[in-house]
């Protein structure tokens, strides 16, 4: 026998505690996290994801949603879809919580810089966004426009009240949403976030887009911005694939020949369009 | 008997049929774990053997599309046969492990890995194609960012014993993926077996420090250069016998660029999507993880296992999978193997050992279908000009 340590494996998630939650929506919330016994930082880039872990459920790819100024605290926002997001965020403050992480490549926010920023999020994709909407705004000199598209199902599935409101109320800032449907109570928008990219004031030839939502979405966003003659390599889209390991091992997030779990989940256009074109790739 | 100093790394010597009880007993003296070949249940497979007795002794295999079965051979060859029916992957990648436990009580979440030692192993009988397929998986298990801490250990533990294939099969093409027969790296010692009316002897040629320790304890006579040369002819005439050929020129380009090629629906007619081929090909290193929970609800684990492409929960995703015809994972599977791999880690991740031809209940053979995609691209190709 060969004496084998035992090696901390990769798969080994770090504890972290729960400290703060909040409910965005009926079946969302936003969790503050914070190491339980290191007190190290966790630095990382916009767009990137970590892998949580609920003691009991399992363990799920979640995108980071803060500030990546705010490297003490980890801030995600989760939607309960099922058997592992559901116990993650039925939690309560105070709770601990498997992490591992950060992983992946993100958002380029560097690529825009002197460039008008477009930032395009349907539902859930509002959240691997906006730690690049709120690095953009600190270095708000650095871009020509920004313009943040937000489309949701309804006025009571908006995500990130706060910085709506915020967003809405820059001068600097061309904030717009729409909802796919809405009572009376709604005065803004309703309908497909198509007509907004058509509406929407920048200058192809001096832009960079990112597009955060479900594929479809994606693909109809990019293609309604390349009618709008921006180049496909000027657009970044995120993708979502099951992931068990986060670390090109597994081979669950294979995208053609790309892993989506270290490759990307952010990739450029022009890399994977033949394959975002293909069926059940 | 060679003297201890001439038995050292790049020197050949010769090791009798009568004396190969030795090689077993040293190794095991040394604590290695003898994995080699053995009868068992119509297969040879790799499993743990205490002597030369478990060994396959003049047993030959014969396999085809979709069939597998021994026969006697007419002489008393030890490694006659062709590369077993599983490979060695089980032993560097285990088909189920725990990665971790975790406890949680009160304020407290731990993990911790489990301590178990790893078995320090002897593979017996290596081939070349599986030599080669180990060295992929390296790429996969060992890579710098996050190396997998049991492979690692099992990996480096292990002395790799390979016996240079006599002949070949009627499903192997390692010649076309340049992965064979002769074995020329990632070997401690590898043997040539010498079958002549009046003898029967072994070459063996010391490639590894590790692989000289066990030769020094071996009763090894000096190689005669017509014995060297006999070794050189068998191999030759085994490359020229391969059962299939595969042409791999253009193929990655051919596979990436006909996604949509009728080929595939043709293939998912036939494919079973029974995941066979991807349990018995050496280089498949897809897994999963599996959280499981105790009933006291205080103490959970993560259990890692083999998984395929060719499951459907493989790609699950918002409440269905991301391939959910046999057409697409069959595409995956075939596409990631002989094409994706080349981006992802720098080779074909094909050997050409044949066993998902020979495994495949449906009989579907990778090189065919390779070939059925290589004759439409040319005829698309055509078609433009
Ligand atoms: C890079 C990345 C970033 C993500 N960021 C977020 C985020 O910020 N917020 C958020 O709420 N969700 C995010 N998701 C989706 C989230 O991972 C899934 O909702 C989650 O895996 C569902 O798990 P479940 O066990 O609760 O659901 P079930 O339906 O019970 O799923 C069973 C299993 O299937 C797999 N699975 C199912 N749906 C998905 C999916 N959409 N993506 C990946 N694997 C899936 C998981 O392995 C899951 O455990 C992200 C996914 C990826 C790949
Ligand atoms: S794809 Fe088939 S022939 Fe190639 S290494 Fe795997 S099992 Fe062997
Ligand atoms: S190719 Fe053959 S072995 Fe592989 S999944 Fe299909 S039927 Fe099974
Ligand atoms: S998540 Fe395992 S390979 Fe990407």
């Amino acid at each position: 026998m060969t004496a084998v340590s035992a090696q901390t494996d990769p798969y080994r998630p770090q504890v972290w505690r729960i400290v703060e939650k909040q409910m965005e929506t009926a079946d969302t919330a936003t969790l503050a996290l914070e190491p339980k016994d290191r007190a190290n930082a966790m630095p990382f880039e916009p767009g990137q994801f970590n892998m949580l872990y609920a003691f009991g459920g399992g363990e799920v790819p979640i995108s980071i949603s803060g500030d990546p100024r705010e490297t003490g605290r980890i801030i995600h926002t989760i939607r309960a879809v099922g058997s592992v997001t559901r116990p993650l965020i039925a939690h309560e403050r105070g709770a601990l919580v498997g992490l591992r992480g950060p992983f992946g490549a993100g958002w380029p926010v560097e690529a825009a810089r002197g460039k008008d920023l477009l930032i395009i999020a349907g539902g859930l994709g509002l959240a691997p966004l906006r730690p690049a909407i709120l690095d953009a705004l600190h270095r708000r000199s650095a871009f020509q426009r920004i313009v943040i598209l937000y489309g949701a199902k309804d006025p009571d599935s908006l995500l990130f009240l706060g910085d709506i409101a915020d967003w809405r109320g820059r001068p600097d800032v061309g904030f717009d949403v729409t909802v796919d449907r809405a009572g009376q109570d709604w005065h803004g928008n309703i309908g497909v976030i198509l007509r907004l990219i058509k509406a929407a004031h920048f200058d192809p030839a001096n832009a960079v887009a990112f597009i955060c939502g479900p594929e479809v979405m994606m693909r109809l966003a990019a293609d309604e911005l390349m009618a709008r003659d921006l180049p496909q390599d000027s657009i970044y889209v995120s993708l979502e694939r099951n992931m068990k390991c986060a670390f090109a091992r597994c081979g669950h997030c294979q995208f053609g020949p790309h892993f989506v779990c270290k490759d990307g989940p952010v990739f450029r256009l022009d890399r994977i369009r033949a394959l975002l074109q293909t069926p059940e790739i | 008997m060679l003297s201890a100093d001439q038995v050292k790394p790049g020197a050949q010597a010769v090791l009798s049929r009568a004396d190969f009880d030795h090689l077993i007993t040293v190794l095991q003296a040394e604590g290695y774990d003898v994995i080699g070949p053995t009868v068992d249940n119509g297969a040879v497979v790799y499993q743990e053997i205490d002597n030369a007795g478990a060994l396959p002794e003049g047993v030959a295999s014969r396999q085809a599309a979709g069939r597998y079965r021994l026969e006697k051979r007419a002489d008393n060859a030890l490694f006659g046969y062709i590369a077993g029916a599983q490979s060695w992957r089980p032993y560097l990648f285990q088909p189920s492990r725990t990665v971790w436990r975790a406890e949680k009580s009160g304020d407290e979440l731990s993990f911790t890995e489990p301590e178990e030692p790893a078995p320090k192993m002897a593979f017996l009988g290596m081939r070349a194609c599986e030599l080669a397929a180990i060295e992929l998986q390296d790429r996969v298990f060992m890579n710098g960012d996050a190396p997998d801490p049991d492979y690692a250990a099992r990996r480096s533990g292990a002395l790799f014993i390979a016996v240079n294939c006599g002949e070949a099969g009627e499903t192997c093409f390692c010649v076309s993926m340049d992965t064979g027969p002769k074995v020329t790296r990632g070997h401690d010692l590898v043997l040539t077996e010498l079958i002549a009316p009046d003898a029967h002897d072994f070459l063996v040629e010391i490639e590894t420090e590790a692989g000289a320790e066990i030769a020094r304890k071996l009763p090894l006579r000096a190689a005669e250069p017509q014995e060297v040369g006999r070794a050189d002819a068998i191999l030759a005439e085994t490359a020229q016998s391969m059962g299939r050929a595969l042409d791999t020129n253009g193929l990655k380009e051919i596979l990436q660029d006909n996604q949509d090629a009728p080929q595939w629906g043709d293939v998912a007619e036939r494919c079973l999507s029974c995941a066979n081929c991807t349990l018995v090909c050496p280089t498949c290193f897809c897994n999963t993880t599996e959280d499981v929970t105790a009933l006291d609800g205080e103490s959970a684990e993560r259990r890692q296992r083999w998984a395929s492409c060719f499951n459907l929960d493989f790609s699950y995703l918002h409440g269905g999978p991301v391939r959910p015809s046999v057409e697409a994972r069959y595409r995956q599977w075939m596409t990631h193997k002989l094409a994706h791999w080349i981006d992802q880690f720098g080779d074909s991740g094909c050997v050409g050992c044949g066993r998902c031809i020979s495994w495949c209940p449906a009989s579907i053979d990778i090189t065919e279908e390779a070939a059925a995609l290589r004759r439409h691209a040319e005829e698309a190709d055509n078609g433009e000009n």
